[in-house]
């Protein structure tokens, strides 16, 4: 099946927010943009708003102009709508101004001077910070969490060895194609004026929560809906409930449609970005490189605020012993405040920068015992009954030995390796390698938190017999809109062209949960199965589900039957059955499943400039059915392309706490040039409770590349890198 | 934003007379890069130049090939002679940027800008280039190689414009330019470095080094210390050399010290198998 807005996004014809006209609800609408602060952390004493504007052509919202809390509500509300006279990072959202004429906006923008009594920020989250950076609890920390599995003493008590090693990896800009957009207006309603606001999102309940609590309205008097997304990746999950209120807020206080667009350099300062972590690996091993203990510390930089921190940490502790078995177990993970951007949600979400330290520990284990990498990965993979760190019992039947074979010879890993050595004798200055590495990861919400969402789908049958799918489940790019289509035809015995996938919009579809966590196609689009289960039921006779044409007639008649009546079949979320978490020792099924993958690269290096080039990839991986090959390829391959910016270029450089290289020019994504054809591979072993038998595709692709390619590096030099991203100037030095 | 529009070379020269701080305009790539946020240089007032056909294409002369100030990197792609007798021009004009800026970018603009990580301006320099400048007093041809006297800035009097670059026909038997920068395409210089030997002479390299000083520059010891012959054993040999010739910093986009190591590894591997002193790897 065709992706459905694929010719409009090929054309140019798709309008993102800032390509479309003012005209309709956005008729005379003003310009909206936000003046931030200056540095990382002190009191506000003054703000002085330029001579030379009139002041009074210029709608202007202080912390004062906010109804409600100025909280912007996620999981613990820390986080200001605007500084409240306070403020924790550089680029903070001070005042928001408006004007119809952009560029006067700008100007004017620039002309107000925030002044402020600057404090001693915390900036390095791997440093114990000093008591006068000290400004959550008496040590920084956002949050702690642990796991435990039998009692790694005795593990180390019986080592053949013990292997150490700290590995770092870099904060990541999404550089979705699509900066930051929203606008706002005010329309009636039946119990008020209700403040709508479109705009560019992954999770429009969200941004409704966030509205809700700042603006003390109830849902019929707050409206969101999507307008086409250019892209994610995690940086629209949290992110836009603040430009919502934003927008809102100017709206409110000016009574006239506001727009606001980030440009790239404010999108790249001020938004969310990928968390830096630290993560310190000993392990016990045998002769053969079995595990026998593992013990790891996981250190994020949460950055200013709490915002989503406490989840990442999460993901990123449950996969940080990598989809091994070990009997004893000890992970301990913190994420700390530091004067900086918060960090948030990104493709991935703690994963990547766990699974690169344990991917990478694993080649280090090889080489300390002088083993074969596939071999210290051999002897620890899981199998179907072996238990992960949080004592979840592997089943489902995916062979993981065999799917690292299998990806082993369609990479051609022996070949590439003999001829990467034979190569090397010879080449005065390139050097050329192949890594491997083997990874995990749940999809889904972790633990109880799909249970805790009770996700909600409706599918409405139409007078004319048609499906309509209303979920607020967001199409960004990534094929939502084809595969909720796909997958409803297919449950209901229908052409594609018969079947619609709503706007999401606050006022039309239910809450079917973030738009998030690999969970679109497995978790909701089994919801969108079961919506269609209990459509057919409420038209068929004597509770038979009518299918195809059957159901069409059905849904025809009722309608004849009940005029002007709605017509809608609805899910909620069931767990899997046996799925059990206990969140307070994290012990249990931590994810309903998981899915699996292997990575290969070749690289080379050019000794002269240090520069890494990936020749080769493979990726290989069981997401239970593919519903959509084209869609299901991209998603591996974007995220490949992706991880590789974040392995080798992708580094965010900080200039007073402030994102300083907040250009396209300097922040270095890869272009196609940069990256090999990449090769994916699927392994189906499909999957019972997800939509269509899918597991998540998502976020796994961003998982193995990181390490694969360091590992090809290490091979094909011999030095040791540890630290991401590894750029030439950082490879230079191991080089010597 | 005001924008003037001559429509011959005479007019323009006279403009720039009369409105001391008219900044000429060709393909813009340089001028209008990051324009709403630099909202100070709306208030300016432009000379577009696109209306100057005199100024436009590649010519050849008995003994010289001319780009006029409107040649841009894409006229030179197509033009098969340049390709056989100056391949650096080529060689660097692909990597400018994309097609897009390829096509609107001008070598003179590259000139004119100033960078010290131009892309254009070394090949130009190793070819011995010089610049033809005109205002209503004159004209008169600068060298490359002295025309700038600073980071941004050059001899180029403000009511100036570059009119025309011209090469001299000049046998090279050996040619090569390096750019390394962040990424393979879309990426701005980090260490550039352009080599040429004359067929014939004494004085016969010429050695051209950008993003290591706050100008492209040739690089006068590097040459001399080739020109004598003398050996070279790892590229540790030219730090020396070079450290008379260029003067890197760390910015935004390296450091000091990996331009400075690059940039000796660059021409230590460029010069085996050319090179009589070179000493093999
Ligand atoms: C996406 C992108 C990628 C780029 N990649 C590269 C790259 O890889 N390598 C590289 O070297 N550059 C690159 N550039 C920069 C730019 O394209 C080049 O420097 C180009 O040669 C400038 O030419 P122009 O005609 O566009 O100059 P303009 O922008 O028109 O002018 C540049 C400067 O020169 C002055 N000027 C122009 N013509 C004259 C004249 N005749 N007389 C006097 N002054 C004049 C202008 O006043 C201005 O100060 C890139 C730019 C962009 C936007």
């Amino acid at each position: 099946m065709q992706r459905l807005e694929g010719l409009s996004k090929l054309t140019g014809a798709e309008r993102y927010l800032d390509d479309e006209p003012l005209e309709g609800p956005l008729k005379g609408c003003l310009w909206g943009m936000t003046v931030r602060s200056p540095v990382s952390r002190g009191k506000i004493t003054r703000i002085t708003y330029g001579a030379g504007f009139d002041w009074s052509q210029f709608v202007v919202v202080e912390p004062s102009d906010i109804p409600g809390p100025n909280e912007t509500y996620l999981i613990e509300n820390d986080q200001p709508v605007l500084a409240p006279g306070y403020v924790r990072h550089m680029h903070e959202a001070v005042v928001l101004i408006a004007h119809q004429d952009r560029n006067l906006l700008r100007r004017a923008v620039a002309s107000v001077r925030v002044d402020v009594a600057p404090e001693p920020p915390a900036l390095d989250f791997r440093l114990t910070p000093r008591p006068d950076q000290i400004q959550r609890g008496s040590d920084n920390l956002l949050k702690k969490l642990q796991i435990r599995k039998g009692n790694i003493e005795r593990g180390f008590a019986q080592a053949h060895k013990i292997v150490e090693g700290e590995y770092e990896t870099g904060a990541q800009e999404h550089v979705y194609i699509e900066p930051n957009a929203m606008s706002a207006w005010i329309e009636d309603g039946p119990t008020g004026d209700v403040v709508v606001v479109r705009g560019s999102m992954q999770c429009p309940y969200y941004v409704l929560n966030a509205l809700k609590h700042a603006l003390k309205r109830d849902e019929s008097r707050v409206r969101v809906i999507q307008s086409p997304t250019g892209g994610g990746f995690g940086g629209k999950e949290d992110y836009p409930s603040t430009i919502a209120l934003h927008c809102a807020l100017l709206t409110l206080k000016a009574r006239r449609p506001v727009k606001i667009v980030y440009d790239r350099s404010e999108d790249m300062a001020a938004t969310t970005k990928r968390h830096p972590s630290l993560v310190r690996h000993r392990t016990a091993v045998d002769q053969n490189g079995k595990m026998l203990a593992q013990h790891i510390e996981v250190i994020l930089d949460g950055g200013a605020y709490v915002t989503l921190s406490p989840v990442v940490l999460s993901r990123g502790i449950i996969h940080a012993a990598g989809p091994y078995t070990c009997e004893n177990v000890l992970i301990e993970g913190k994420a700390v405040l530091t004067n900086s951007v918060p960090y948030g949600a990104f493709r991935g979400f703690g994963a990547p920068q766990t699974i690169f330290a344990v991917e990478r520990h694993m080649d280090r284990i090889a080489a300390a015992l002088n083993l074969d990498p596939l071999q210290v990965r051999r002897v620890n993979l899981l199998k179907d009954g072996d238990t992960t760190s949080t004592q979840q019992v592997i089943k489902g039947g995916t062979d993981r030995h065999a799917l690292l074979d299998q990806t082993l010879h369609i990479a051609n890993y022996d070949a590439h390796k003999r001829e990467a050595e034979k190569f090397n004798r010879t080449h005065p200055y390139l050097r050329r390698g192949v890594g491997v590495a083997t990874v995990l990861h749940g999809a889904g919400f972790t633990g109880n938190g799909e249970v805790y969402l009770n996700s909600k789908v409706d599918v409405a049958g139409r007078p004319d017999g048609s499906l309509e799918v209303l979920a607020a489940s967001t199409e960004m790019g990534q094929g939502t809109n084809t595969v909720f289509t796909k997958i409803a035809a297919d449950a209901a015995g229908y052409d594609i062209a018969d079947v619609f996938v709503g706007t999401p919009d606050t006022f039309r579809v239910p809450n079917s949960g973030p738009t998030v966590a690999s969970r679109t196609v497995m978790v909701v689009g089994k919801l969108v199965e079961r919506a269609i289960d209990e459509l057919a039921r409420q038209v068929g006779q004597n509770g038979s589900p009518l299918r195809g044409p059957a159901l069409k007639s059905a849904i025809q008649a009722w309608h004849r039957a009940n005029p002007e009546s709605e017509l809608k079949g609805r899910a909620t979320y069931q767990p899997p059955p046996d799925v059990k978490f206990d969140d307070k020792n994290y012990i249990g099924d931590a994810y309903a499943t998981f899915a699996w993958g292997v990575c290969v690269a070749a690289v080379e290096v050019d000794l002269r400039t240090a520069a890494v080039r990936v020749l080769d990839f493979v990726a290989a991986q069981d997401i239970g059915k593919v519903i959509n090959p084209v869609l299901a390829t991209g998603q591996v391959q974007g995220g490949v392309v992706q991880a590789i910016g974040w392995a080798l270029t992708e580094e965010m450089k900080f200039k007073d706490g402030g994102m300083h290289n907040n250009t396209l020019t300097n922040y270095i994504i890869p272009t196609s040039d940069d990256v090999p054809s990449i090769r994916v591979h699927f392994h189906e072993n499909p999957y019972p409770h997800g939509g269509g038998g899918a597991k998540g595709v998502g976020e796994l692709p961003m998982d193995g590349p990181a390490p694969a390619i360091l590992n090809a590096v290490a091979h094909a030099t011999g030095a040791d890198p540890r630290a991401i991203p590894l750029t030439p100037e950082r490879l230079l030095p191991l080089l010597r | 934003m005001n924008v003037l529009m001559p429509t011959s070379l005479a007019e323009a020269c006279t403009l720039c007379a009369k409105h001391p701080g008219v900044i000429p305009m060709a393909g813009a790539t340089d001028l209008l890069v990051h324009w709403p946020l630099r909202q100070a240089e709306h208030d300016k007032s432009y000379l577009d130049l696109s209306k100057l056909s005199e100024l436009r294409g590649v010519r050849w002369t008995a003994d010289s090939l001319t780009l006029g100030a409107l040649a841009t990197y894409w006229d030179v792609l197509q033009d098969a002679r340049i390709a056989s007798v100056f391949p650096l021009l080529p060689d660097a004009a692909r990597q400018v940027g994309a097609i897009q800026i390829q096509s609107r970018g001008t070598w003179a603009g590259n000139i004119a800008n100033g960078s010290p990580a131009a892309d254009g301006v070394p090949v130009l320099m190793a070819y011995d280039a010089s610049v033809t400048l005109a205002s209503a007093h004159g004209t008169r041809t600068v060298p490359l190689r002295s025309y700038y006297t600073g980071y941004r800035a050059s001899v180029r009097k403000p009511d100036e414009l570059i009119v025309s670059i011209e090469i001299p026909l000049v046998a090279c038997d050996f040619a090569v330019f390096h750019k390394v920068g962040a990424r393979k395409a879309q990426a701005i210089t980090k260490v550039g470095l352009v080599i040429t030997r004359l067929a014939s002479g004494s004085q016969r390299w010429r050695v051209v080094a950008s993003s290591v000083a706050a100008t492209i520059k040739r690089c006068p010891t590097v040459e001399a210390l080739l020109n004598t012959g003398t050996p070279l054993k790892a590229p540790a040999d030219l730090s020396a050399a070079f450290a008379a010739d260029v003067a890197p910093i760390d910015d935004i986009r390296s450091t000091a010290d990996y331009r400075r190591t690059v940039l000796a590894r660059l021409l230590f591997h460029s010069l085996q198998g050319v090179y009589d002193g070179a000493a093999a790897p």
